[in-house]
């Protein structure tokens, strides 16, 4: 097995995919000649030409408009947004017509498309080049979200994505892109290859949507985490020294209500992670599920960890990220509770 | 045969290794195009779209009926302020080289864009900037240090740490609060020069946008808007030739001018060497005059060069020429402007000399004294409480008790607040 990082397994879910399947279509800004800014599409165009690895203009709403067209037309479109804090030119295009083509036109009409997009902070972005705004994305019925945290499941998911005839939005957490960050910036950068997910097949499979993964098993408490904040949460829980449940929920929609409704209803505690901000956040939708699962179980009120409700700044990003410090406070205060 | 459509994918002149080639761009003779009146019809200048305006002749003078007719202390004036620009550029992308700020972009090549049309506008007017024109800030007379501490995120930056390197803005100097969001300033612009019109006042805006960004729909809101009320706006599009690596003719400068974009919404669009700095005064100075006489908005695309990576995040070459601004046919705004003076007897290679260091001199002491204010790794620091301010005018109790929450988390954890060395932010 080959080891890779989230970029190499990323281009290698692409490169797998247009090499089996001529309907796939890759485009976005500076994908093609250049390879992505995070060169994620590295060697694309040349292995497969300018007709299937398109630059495009810099118009998100074009990008992923056009997409829809080719994806109406039978094409499998993958469009990069080169970070998630510029969908949004796109959005109406998102909301309104790809995630309701199918419903709309009772079924006739349909656009498979996979929008890929970096998102995360802890890279010195600021506001403009640090946002998660999955929480957006999963509150719109029709399309799928999905969120990776390490090169296996980034592979495998993509290609499920590419293959998945609803449109899937597709964010990869870029503070990970090179390693598994658990939250530390004074630590040393580690590489994937040191990392059990590192190891990634070189041709084709699949890492089903809709199916969470037990990463730690536990029996005190359930963290449900997805992206960055599996491998923050994996470190807060070895220092905290609490015998915690990992989950990494990866499909935020569709969620796998069963995989964490199992845990929390097993460990009775929880705590949600994620980087984006608090309030009506997609943390709010794990809680109130946990809550309508498992509240015969639960023996303290759920605690969130989550960006504060104010944009990413450039110079506090770590005091703006949910770290482990805040992390292990919100175990301590599960673990006390009653 | 049956016929077939294909896809056509523009290809740039030449990619690394290969020659450059800048045959495409078509260029007037300086003094060329005739001057209209101010208040000319749109449909009656079209082929100023077409042209290019120029001023700046290759025997280094200036002529034709575009010459603005500057007296030397302004000419000179107007070097030093395109000399300062580009030297602070060089000292800030040396101090990211240091890993002292997180990121920059230089103007480099495209002064002129800028410190021109600065120029040839009134203090009061409001500009709505992308990110490569730091040259307004220095017209308008900021201070370096200010724009140094902004880069550095330190207890001085008039951004209070909120926003990446060269998001500049400025209240009192009327230059607008620049986005990370490409093209969304645009209509800002027209908007802004709306409400000056329906207050009936003399002021008017002027927005810039790349050639690349012009793809987003905010240009097309931005030309709608400007023709269907005719706003008092100059909208300024910036064809430096490349968009990070996709040349112009991804942005549809293939087959038509930008410029040409106006007539089709009823607007003028002038073409200009944007690298001619009497050229590109003369253009701005005709689109203010109309503006303020209602004549409406003007589109002037700036033909230039982008001689520097997009951004310190970028490598270009790995998609263009290495020497390709070498080959650049309209040369260096600041070489052509300093020979123009040179040939009027007002200036000499010794002068410049001395102005050069003497700027050096004066970069290093803003340097220095910006340092002093902190920098990434180097306290003093801003207080990360007033992340929370300014979300809303009066901060509501979500973000009260968020900010109680970090002030005891910093208190029990005083390491996490010292700030890292951290990965340099790629930017698109």
């Amino acid at each position: 097995m080959a080891r890779m990082n989230m970029v190499q397994a990323l281009n290698s879910a692409m490169d797998v995919m247009l090499e089996r399947d001529p309907r796939v279509v890759i485009l976005g800004e500076d994908v093609g000649y250049f390879g992505g800014v995070f060169r994620v599409t590295d060697g694309l165009q040349r292995k497969y030409g300018e007709s299937r690895v398109l630059d495009t203009p810099i118009a998100e709403g074009g990008i992923i408009a056009t997409a829809i067209g080719m994806g109406v037309y039978g094409l499998k479109p993958v469009a990069e947004i080169q970070f998630a804090d510029y969908i949004y030119p796109g959005f109406d295009q998102v909301v309104s017509e790809l995630a309701r083509i199918r419903y709309r036109s009772a079924g006739e009409f349909s656009a498979p498309v996979t929008i890929r997009t970096p998102c995360g902070g802890g890279i010195r972005g600021g506001q403009t080049h640090s946002q998660s705004p999955e929480g957006i994305f999963t509150h719109v019925c029709g399309i799928k979200v999905v969120m990776p945290s390490n090169p296996h499941d980034a592979k495998g998911l993509l290609i499920s994505s590419i293959e998945d005839d609803d449109p899937v939005v597709f964010f990869e957490p870029k503070r990970i892109y090179n390693g598994p960050f658990d939250g530390d910036p004074h630590k040393p950068a580690v590489p994937w290859s040191a990392h059990p997910r590192g190891e990634v097949p070189e041709g084709h499979y699949t890492v089903p949507i809709g199916r969470a993964q037990v990463v730690r098993e536990g029996r005190d408490v359930t963290v449900l985490a997805y992206g960055t904040m599996v491998h923050v949460a994996e470190a807060a829980v070895r220092a905290a020294g609490v015998d915690a449940e990992i989950v990494d929920v990866r499909t935020l929609a569709p969620l796998d209500v069963e995989t964490l409704a199992n845990s929390v209803c097993k460990t009775g505690r929880c705590v949600v992670v994620h980087e984006a901000t608090r309030f009506g956040g997609y943390g709010a939708e794990l809680v109130a599920t946990v809550q309508e699962e498992c509240f015969w179980n639960l023996e303290a009120p759920v605690q969130r960890v989550t960006g504060w409700d104010t944009p990413y700044p450039h110079a506090f990003e770590w005091e703006y990220f949910p770290g482990q410090a805040r992390i292990a406070a919100a175990l301590k205060e599960v673990m006390e509770a009653a | 045969m049956t016929p077939r459509s294909r896809l056509h994918v523009p290809s740039p002149p030449a990619r690394p290794g290969q020659e450059p080639d800048f045959s495409y761009v078509q260029i007037s003779p300086a003094g060329a195009v005739a001057r209209p009146d101010v208040m000319a019809a749109p449909r009656d200048i079209e082929s100023l779209s077409l042209e290019m305006v120029r001023v700046l002749g290759d025997d280094h003078r200036a002529v034709g009926p575009w010459n603005p007719h500057l007296e030397a202390p302004e000419l000179q004036v107007a070097l030093r302020h395109m000399l300062l620009t580009r030297l602070f550029d060089d000292r800030m992308q040396k101090i990211q080289r240091q890993g002292r700020i997180s990121f920059y972009i230089k103007s480099t090549g495209e002064e002129a864009v800028a410190v021109a049309a600065g120029m040839a506008m009134r203090p009061t007017d409001m500009l709505f900037p992308s990110y490569r024109q730091q040259g307004l800030h220095v017209v308008r007379g900021r201070n370096l240090v200010d724009l140094m501490c902004q880069c550095l995120s330190n207890t001085h930056d008039f951004c209070k740490g909120r926003q990446m390197p060269i998001m500049y803005h400025w209240g009192k100097g009327n230059i607008f609060s620049i986005s990370g969001n490409l093209a969304t300033q645009f209509p800002q612009a027209v908007g802004w020069a709306m409400g000056a019109a329906i207050k009936g006042e003399d002021r008017i805006a002027a927005s810039w946008i790349g050639e690349g960004s012009s793809a987003e729909a905010d240009f097309h809101y931005a030309m709608t808007f400007a023709a269907v009320y005719q706003a008092p706006v100059i909208l300024n599009l910036v064809n430096n030739q490349w968009a990070i690596s996709t040349f112009q003719g991804f942005a549809g400068g293939e087959h038509r001018t930008f410029a040409q974009r106006g007539p089709g919404y009823g607007i003028p669009g002038i073409r200009v060497d944007g690298n001619d700095f009497l050229a590109v005064y003369a253009v701005t100075q005709w689109a203010a005059q109309r503006a303020r006489q209602s004549g409406g908005a003007t589109l002037v695309e700036l033909v230039t060069y982008r001689a520097a990576a997009h951004s310190t995040s970028d490598d270009p070459s790995r998609y263009r020429p290495k020497d390709e601004w070498r080959a650049w046919p309209l040369g260096d705004p600041i070489i052509r402007l300093k020979q123009h003076l040179i040939a009027l007897g007002e200036w000499s290679e010794e002068r410049h000399a001395q102005l050069e260091k003497e700027l050096e001199v004066y970069v290093t002491a803003c340097w220095k004294e910006a340092e002093t204010y902190g920098t990434l790794t180097h306290g003093p620091t801003l207080d990360p409480l007033t992340m929370f301010e300014d979300v809303f005018k009066e901060m509501p109790q979500n973000l009260v008790r968020q900010r109680e929450e970090l002030r005891e988390l910093l208190a029990a954890h005083p390491e996490a607040s010292v700030v890292p060395a951290a990965p340099v932010a790629k930017e698109g």
